[in-house]
């Protein structure tokens, strides 16, 4: 695919504003079923997803956010039930690269620099070389990181780390963003300064995002949903929605914040009771 | 149940591997071959018996002897030069270049030292070969420690050879098997070549060449089978004593064969 | 190495966070040129101390004449110090220089061709043997069932000692071996049993190199849709490298060792193997020449370890060195 196909894809997809990004319906998800082991991880998960959407999943452990966020990357399938992306079954999509990933751990591969970590789904994608250079220069500007374009990935500290991740999740202009988890391991100043650099990317791409945390500040802070799971066996439990207006550094001390919150707070507390 | 599981597949292809063996080599039949048939070497095994068993009776002296030695001199080494921290960083990446030595190519020298008949030469190179593994793996068992370990057994205010015997030694275990299990085949070989310079004349090694010469290949191959009996004989008994020295390690690999 | 402009004002805390981090690895690297200086002089003063103990040794069992006396340890565990059994450490230096009797160049130019020879005989095997154990490894990675049932063989293969076997190799090779299209000649049977001692320690670490990617990396690769082989390429590969190169050190020196006693069992001329054997035949004669050769063999032993090592260095380079063994 070329680059032109992949961008006019990112945009034919804005055009049709009624077309749900994720379309799940009746999921279920099964580990050995049939087995002693057997582990109901989802149960009858339904959700609906708008184009430009921040949805965060948040939950207790064990409440198959993770495995939710695999069914829609199609990394695993579901026991039940139906997973749309962008109109068409989830591992079209995934076949399509019609989303980008980022994990816990930035998962760079430490023998490629910074650019050539950047240009991996590219490379995959048959790009041509002059391409794939430009691109990822311009995700480098995005994430501002250019000058460390020609670095290895354990010359960079935790949190540029992740900031490569997210250029390499973002490098083929998927519609689409799926993160598990990616500041769990940061610091707490990092980690605010990531959700800042990720709101702004997520302003400037127009990309929709789907974000597994298990931190309720961060949920609230990032989303335009809040969606709280709970578990054995996994369900949605609730959805927040937050509308907070354009973030800063003010948000985080805003009366509206806190009470957003709270309110998560208290629906997870359901859930765990 | 599941033991069963995990030895059939392992069973399943030794019957293939040995069924292929057997089937190709009856089939074409192929004159003065290296490798003759399964049958035939268990035949030269049943008809020699007595000289096998003899044989491997003396090597298998010298690698068990060599190989004990071996280990308490590798342990005593190890355990010596981690008490020193500035010994241990010259001397462990010395022994590690001294370890690419082809220490056979000492056999010679040692024949005309402990004289040309003895086993002694043997043993000799058999310590060799297995002080080395076992010198610089157990070093690095007991140097390469988690440090909040360390802190926490200082936070308790523990003696240095408490801290030793807590935290290196059970750290160095699995280090240590690693090289044993390395060390038991090395010293299978070692002894047999050594036996082909100088040593007993009884031995598995002359048997071998001795056999090959006369073009007994069969004989020869059940001379070499012996050899890997004493192997595996010991491979398993390193083992069993794995599980028994380390119950904790056994238990952690089962549960990651689970997931 | 990049340059960094520490001067530069920034108010981004990460990339603070990095300048700290990248003056603390150029400290490491200048470290490293350090500790390598330093593992050399050890290595030469080691030698010093090993050849001291020695005429020590030498000097002391000379002084109370070992030889009169019936000592349980000496010539058994200790070796006697007549000149016999230990050529002084001058001689043995001394007779690198020397020419051997029918030859016009010196010892130390004999030894150096023969050793290319026998580098010639295991570096071929080795090769082999890298190729034969990576494609077991690739194999035992793709199919577990595979792995639970051939893995035991390939351990076991390794009890059996085929360096014994290496006359009837050679022998059998003369006369069998003439399906390729080149002519079989000695010394690539001498290859086999560097190729057999090469290929364990390669499929061992490869497969487990192989299977040492984080689960998440191997997810990353599937949402990308990539291939089997795009996957082998671009990650499972290059992540097994350091495993791979651990196993590559411990081949190297058995390959020689291969090599070595393949030459002798053989009785494949000119290489080093042959040469220990020949002088070993007339130690009488010259003692201090088979202590030479002996010393020709630890040299190359201990080359083609640190050949290895340098070419990881350069391949892996900047990827973290985990040790395995």
């Amino acid at each position: 695919m070329s680059e032109e196909s992949a961008v006019s894809e990112a945009m034919s997809t804005g055009e049709a504003e009624s077309q749900l990004v994720i379309d799940i319906r009746g999921a279920t998800k099964v580990f050995n079923p049939g087995r002693s082991n057997q582990v109901e991880a989802l149960a009858e998960i339904d959700l609906a997803v708008e184009p430009g959407e921040f949805i965060t999943l948040i939950g207790p452990s064990g409440c198959g956010k993770s495995t939710l966020l695999r069914l829609i990357a199609s990394l695993i399938p579901p026991s039940s039930g139906s997973v749309q992306v962008n109109a068409k079954p989830a591992e079209q999509a995934r076949l399509d690269r019609d989303y980008g990933m980022a994990f816990q751990t930035a998962g760079l591969f430490d023998w490629r620099s910074v650019t050539k970590n950047i240009e991996l789904p590219l490379e995959l994608m048959g790009w041509s070389k002059g391409d794939r250079r430009r691109r990822a220069a311009e995700m480098l500007e995005l994430v501002k990181l250019s000058e460390f374009a020609k670095h290895h990935p354990s010359e960079l500290s935790g949190g540029m780390q992740q900031r490569v991740a997210i250029a390499r999740a973002l490098a083929f202009s998927p519609s689409l963003l799926l993160m598990d988890e990616p500041f769990g391991a940061l610091d707490e100043m990092t980690r605010e300064h990531m959700q800042d650099e990720l709101l702004r990317i997520w302003k400037e791409t127009e990309t929709t995002v789907v974000f597994v945390t298990h931190s309720i500040p961060e949920a609230v802070y990032l989303s335009t949903r809040v969606v709280v799971m709970s578990p054995r066996p996994g369900t949605i439990a609730s959805t927040i929605s937050v509308d907070l207006g354009d973030r800063s550094a003010a948000t985080r001390d805003d009366p509206a914040f806190f009470k957003k919150v709270t309110e998560v707070r208290i629906a997870l507390r359901e859930v765990e009771g | 149940m599941n033991t069963l599981k995990g030895f059939s597949a392992p069973i399943v292809t030794g019957v293939v591997l040995f069924g292929l063996w057997e089937g190709v080599l009856t089939l074409l039949n192929p004159q003065g071959f290296v490798l003759p048939a399964p049958s035939e070497i268990v035949g030269a095994l049943i008809d020699n018996w007595d000289e096998v068993y003899q044989g491997a009776r003396i090597t298998g002296f010298v690698v068990g002897s060599g190989l004990i030695a071996g280990i308490i001199l590798g342990i005593l080494a190890a355990l010596l030069v981690t008490r020193f921290r500035t010994a241990n960083e010259t001397i462990t990446p010395l022994a590690v270049a001294v370890n690419a030595i082809p220490i056979i190519a000492l056999a010679p020298i040692f024949n005309n030292w402990f004289g040309l008949t003895s086993p002694r030469s043997n043993q000799a190179i058999v310590v060799a070969l297995v002080f080395f593994p076992i010198f610089i793996n157990t070093t690095r068992g007991l140097t390469q420690v988690d440090r909040s370990q360390i802190e926490l057994m200082e936070s308790y205010a523990a003696s240095r050879s408490r801290i030793t015997r807590e935290v290196r030694i059970p750290n160095a275990m699995p280090f240590f098997f690693t090289a044993l299990k390395l060390a038991t085949s090395l010293a299978v070989i070692a002894a047999i070549v050594a036996e082909y310079f100088g040593g007993r004349q009884d031995a598995l090694g002359p048997m071998i060449t001795q056999s090959a010469g006369l073009t007994r290949y069969d004989e020869a191959w059940a001379a070499v089978l012996a050899g890997t009996a004493i192997g595996a004989v010991l491979y398993f008994a390193v083992i069993v004593l794995e599980r028994v020295a380390m119950p904790w390690h056994s238990l952690i690999r089962a549960q990651e064969g689970e997931t | 190495m990049p340059k960094i402009d520490t001067m530069a004002e920034t108010d981004d805390p990460l990339v603070r966070e990095h300048r700290l981090k990248q003056q603390a690895a150029h400290e490491e690297r200048r470290d490293a040129v350090v500790r390598i200086v330093r593992q050399t002089v050890t290595f030469v003063l080691f030698m010093a101390l090993l050849a001291g103990l020695y005429t020590g040794y030498k000097a002391f069992g000379q002084a109370i004449d070992d030889r009169q006396h019936e000592w349980a340890v000496v010539g058994s565990v200790l070796p006697r110090t007549d000149d016999l059994n230990m050529p002084p450490v001058s001689e043995i230096f001394g007779q690198f220089g020397e020419t051997p009797g029918g030859r016009d160049q010196i010892y130390v130019k004999i030894l150096f061709d023969e050793a290319l020879f026998t580098l010639r005989e295991a570096f071929a095997g080795f090769m082999v043997g890298l190729v034969i154990g990576m494609a077991i490894a690739l194999a035992l990675a793709q199919w577990r069932r595979l792995e639970q049932g051939l893995l035991p063989y390939v351990i076991a293969s390794q009890t059996i000692p085929l360096i014994a076997i290496a006359p009837i190799i050679v022998i059998w090779g003369r006369k069998n071996f003439d399906v390729f299209p080149w002519e079989w000649q000695d010394w690539m049977s001498v290859s086999i049993i560097a190729t057999y001692l090469t290929f364990f320690p390669v499929a061992v670490n490869g497969l487990r190199g192989l299977q040492s990617p984080r689960p998440e990396n191997q997810e990353l690769m599937e949402s990308y849709a990539a291939n089997w082989l795009q996957t082998l390429w671009r990650l499972r590969l290059p992540a097994s490298l350091p495993y791979l190169f651990a196993a590559l050190k411990i081949a190297a020196t058995a390959s020689i060792v291969g090599a070595i006693v393949g030459e002798i069992s053989a009785g494949v001329e000119g290489g080093l193997g042959r040469r220990i054997l020949r002088e070993a035949f007339n130690y009488t004669t010259g003692p201090d020449r088979l202590f030479a050769s002996v010393l020709g063999a630890a040299v190359l032993g201990i080359f083609v370890f640190l050949v290895v090592t340098g070419v990881e260095r350069v391949v892996v380079g900047n990827q973290n060195r985990e040790s395995t063994t």
